[in-house]
C-alpha cells in the first residue's frame, strides 16, 4: 500500500465514545492522495471531515482500518511517533488561526522551527513564501495587533516553515472576509503550483472548494463522491 | 525559545506573576528573618559575654543549657573560695540573672567588682550604680522603651531609678545591684555565673580541671562558653528552624501549584497549539517546570528583599529584644527550599497539561 500516493486510506473508521454511547465519526473512508495534489474535503457538520483531518494530522489515532501517510502506517504509530508526524510531515492551518498570543509573529513561527529541532535561521526558500505572503512588515507585531487576513498569513506561514510534505487546512477562510478569504485561497494555490505543496483543505464554501484540483464530498462519515 | 515562552507568559499576566513572586517570597522572607534572628541573638550574646573581660565561666552543676535562664545555682561562698583559694586566679566576681521577657535578661552585679574586672561601661549619659534601686540600661533598649536618664520605671514589680545609658556589648543590657536582685528573687547567698579572671589566660585548661576536681562546679573557658552559643546548642532552635523550612516548601508547592494550574487552564487552548505544532510532552512539561523555576527563583529575590525590611523594622522598634543580623549564607538554603516546592508545584500541573489530548485542547474556548 503506497504505489506514490502521499495520504492512502482504506477502510478508515472512528468511533468516539460519548458517556456510555459510541458515536461513529468515520465509517469505512478510501482516500488516495497523489504528492503535489490540492484537494478540498466538504460536507456538512458531523459528516467527519475534520476527524479524517485529525487522523491524517496525527492529532488522533483510528479505530480501525489502515492509513499511511507519507510513508507511515499511523494506525500502529505510538503517541510520540504521531507527536513526531506532526513535528516534520503535516503542518496545521485552522479556522481561528490558533497562533500563540504572547508571541509576535515572528516568534509564532519560530517556535514552529525551533520545536521541530531546526535552530538554524530560516532558509531563502522561506523569506521567498514571507515575501508570497506581504507580512514582512508585520512580523514584529502580536497577534491581537493583526488583522484576520495577516493572522491567517502567519499561520500558514508557521504550517509550512519546516516544508511538511502535508499541507492540512480546516476552514482556513471561515473566519475571513471575501477579499481575505479570496488572498488566503491564492495564496495557498501558490503553495501548491509554486513549491508543490500538498494540501488538504476543510471548506464549507463551495467558492474555496473550486480553488483546489479535486473536491471530495463527505456525509455521514463516507465519501459520496469526488469531483 | 523556552526562555522566551516562559518569560512572554509571565509578562502576559503580571499580576499573576507579581502575586506569585510575593507569595512564594514570603516563606523565605520568614526563613531569613528567622535564622538571621536566631544567629543575632546568639552573636549578641556571645559578644557580650566576651566584653565582661573574664577568661572562665563557673556554673551551677545543673547548667545544662548555655542560656541559663533558670534560678541561680552556685552559692556565692564560691566567689570568694576561687578568688583566693584557686591558684592562678586574680579575680572573681558573681551575677544575678533574672529573666525579663525573652531574651532580655536583667543582671545584678557587684559594681565595683566587676568594673575591676571589665573595666567598667561606657556611659553614654549618667554615671555608675550607687543606690540599691539604681538600673543601668543600654542605649538599645533605652530607646526600645523610650527611657531617660533620671526616670523611675517599673520592671519585675519593682521600681527602679535610671541613673546611667550605657553602650552595649558587656555581660547585659539590664544591669542592676546584684543583692537588689537577690532580696527580690529570695535567693540570698546565690549567684547565677561567676566569672573569673587569671593571670595569664595560658592557664586556663589548668585552673579549669584544678576547680572542677575540687568541687561539682561547672566551669567553661571564655572560648568554651562562646562557643556553646551556637544555634545547634540552643535546644529546639534548629528544630523549630527545620519546621519554617518545611512550612516554606509547603508554601512554595501550594502557591505555584494553584498559580500553574490556574495557567495551564488558561493556556489550554496554547498547549492544543503547541501539540499540533509538533510539541512533545517532555516539550510542554519543561516549559511548565521552567516557569516555576522561574517563579522560585523571583520568590527568592523578592524573600531577600523582604528579610531586609523585616530587619529594618525589626531594627527600628525592637532592637534590644530582638538583634537580627543579615545571614547571606542562608540565601541559597532558602532559595532552594522555595525552588523545590515550586518545581514540586508545578509537577501536576505540568503533566496534567503534557497530557492533553491536543484536539480537546484546541478546542477549547
Amino acid at each position: 500500500m503506497n504505489n506514490g500516493f502521499i495520504i492512502q486510506t482504506q477502510d478508515l473508521r472512528k468511533t468516539y465514545r460519548v458517556g456510555k454511547v459510541d458515536v461513529p465519526a468515520l465509517r469505512g473512508v478510501d482516500l488516495r492522495v497523489k504528492p503535489g495534489e490540492f484537494l478540498a474535503i466538504v460536507g456538512p457538520s458531523g459528516s467527519g471531515k475534520s476527524t479524517l483531518f485529525h487522523i491524517i494530522g496525527g492529532l488522533t489515532p483510528p479505530t480501525s482500518g489502515q492509513v499511511r501517510v507519507a510513508g507511515q502506517d499511523l494506525a500502529t504509530l505510538t503517541d510520540a511517533g504521531r507527536t513526531s508526524l506532526r513535528k516534520r510531515t503535516v503542518g496545521f492551518v485552522f479556522q481561528k488561526f490558533n497562533l500563540l498570543p504572547n508571541l509576535t509573529a515572528r516568534d509564532n513561527i519560530a517556535v514552529a522551527r525551533y520545536i521541530a529541532g531546526n535552530h538554524s535561521a530560516p532558509d531563502s526558500q522561506f523569506e521567498e513564501v514571507l515575501r508570497l505572503l506581504g507580512i514582512g512588515q508585520r512580523l514584529d507585531h502580536k497577534p491581537n495587533a493583526l488583522s484576520g487576513g495577516e493572522q491567517q498569513r502567519i499561520a500558514i506561514a508557521r504550517a509550512i516553515v519546516n516544508h511538511p510534505a502535508i499541507l492540512l487546512a480546516d476552514e482556513p477562510t471561515g473566519n475571513l472576509d471575501t477579499e481575505n478569504s479570496k488572498a488566503v485561497l491564492e495564496i495557498l494555490c501558490d503553495l501548491n503550483r509554486r513549491l508543490g505543496q500538498t494540501i488538504l483543505m476543510i471548506t464549507h464554501n463551495p467558492e474555496a472548494a473550486a480553488f483546489a484540483h479535486q473536491t471530495i464530498h463527505m456525509r455521514d462519515g463516507r465519501i459520496i463522491e469526488k469531483t | 525559545m523556552t526562555t522566551k515562552l516562559v518569560f512572554e507568559n509571565l509578562k502576559h499576566k503580571p499580576m499573576r506573576s507579581l502575586l506569585s513572586f510575593l507569595l512564594i517570597g514570603v516563606p523565605v522572607t520568614l526563613i531569613l528573618t528567622l535564622v538571621g534572628l536566631a544567629n543575632g541573638m546568639l552573636q549578641d550574646s556571645q559578644n557580650r559575654a566576651r566584653g565582661v573581660g573574664a577568661d572562665l565561666v563557673v556554673r551551677g552543676s545543673g547548667a545544662t543549657s548555655v542560656v541559663n535562664l533558670g534560678p541561680p545555682a552556685v552559692r556565692e561562698s564560691y566567689v570568694k573560695f576561687l578568688a583566693t583559694e584557686v591558684p592562678h586566679v586574680t579575680m572573681a566576681t558573681g551575677v544575678v540573672n533574672h529573666l525579663v521577657d525573652f531574651p532580655v535578661v536583667m543582671t545584678g552585679i557587684y559594681p565595683e567588682q566587676f568594673d575591676r574586672m571589665s573595666g567598667g561601661f561606657e556611659y553614654v549619659d549618667g554615671h555608675q550604680l550607687s543606690g540599691p534601686d539604681d538600673i543601668l540600661v543600654d542605649r538599645l533598649y533605652a530607646a526600645q522603651k523610650m527611657l531617660h536618664l533620671g526616670q523611675t520605671f517599673s520592671l519585675i514589680n519593682h521600681d527602679w531609678h535610671v541613673v546611667g545609658i550605657i553602650e552595649g556589648g558587656k555581660l547585659a543590657r539590664i544591669v542592676v545591684q546584684a543583692p537588689t536582685l537577690q532580696y527580690i528573687d529570695s535567693i540570698q547567698g546565690e549567684v547565677s555565673q561567676i566569672w573569673v579572671k587569671l593571670d595569664n589566660p595560658a592557664n586556663d585548661d589548668a585552673v579549669v580541671k584544678d576547680i572542677e576536681s575540687r568541687t561539682d562546679l561547672k566551669v567553661n573557658t571564655m572560648e568554651e562558653f562562646t562557643a556553646l552559643w551556637s544555634v545547634g546548642n540552643i535546644h529546639g532552635v534548629t528544630e523549630f528552624i527545620y519546621v519554617i523550612m518545611g512550612i516554606g516548601v509547603v508554601i512554595g508547592f501550594a502557591v505555584v501549584c494553584l498559580s500553574m494550574y490556574m495557567s495551564v487552564l488558561q493556556r489550554t487552548r496554547e498547549i492544543g497549539i503547541l501539540k499540533s505544532l509538533g510539541a512533545s510532552k517532555t516539550f510542554i512539561l519543561r516549559i511548565i517546570l521552567a516557569e516555576a523555576v522561574v517563579l522560585g527563583i523571583g520568590g527568592t529575590v523578592i524573600g531577600i528583599l523582604m528579610s531586609y525590611g523585616a530587619w529594618w523594622l525589626i531594627r527600628a522598634f525592637v532592637p534590644a529584644s530582638l538583634p537580627m543580623i543579615i545571614m547571606y549564607s542562608w540565601w541559597p538554603i532558602a532559595g532552594a527550599v522555595t525552588l523545590v516546592g515550586a518545581l514540586l508545584g508545578a509537577l501536576y500541573p505540568g503533566l496534567s497539561a503534557a497530557r492533553h489530548d491536543p484536539i480537546e485542547a484546541l478546542a477549547y474556548e
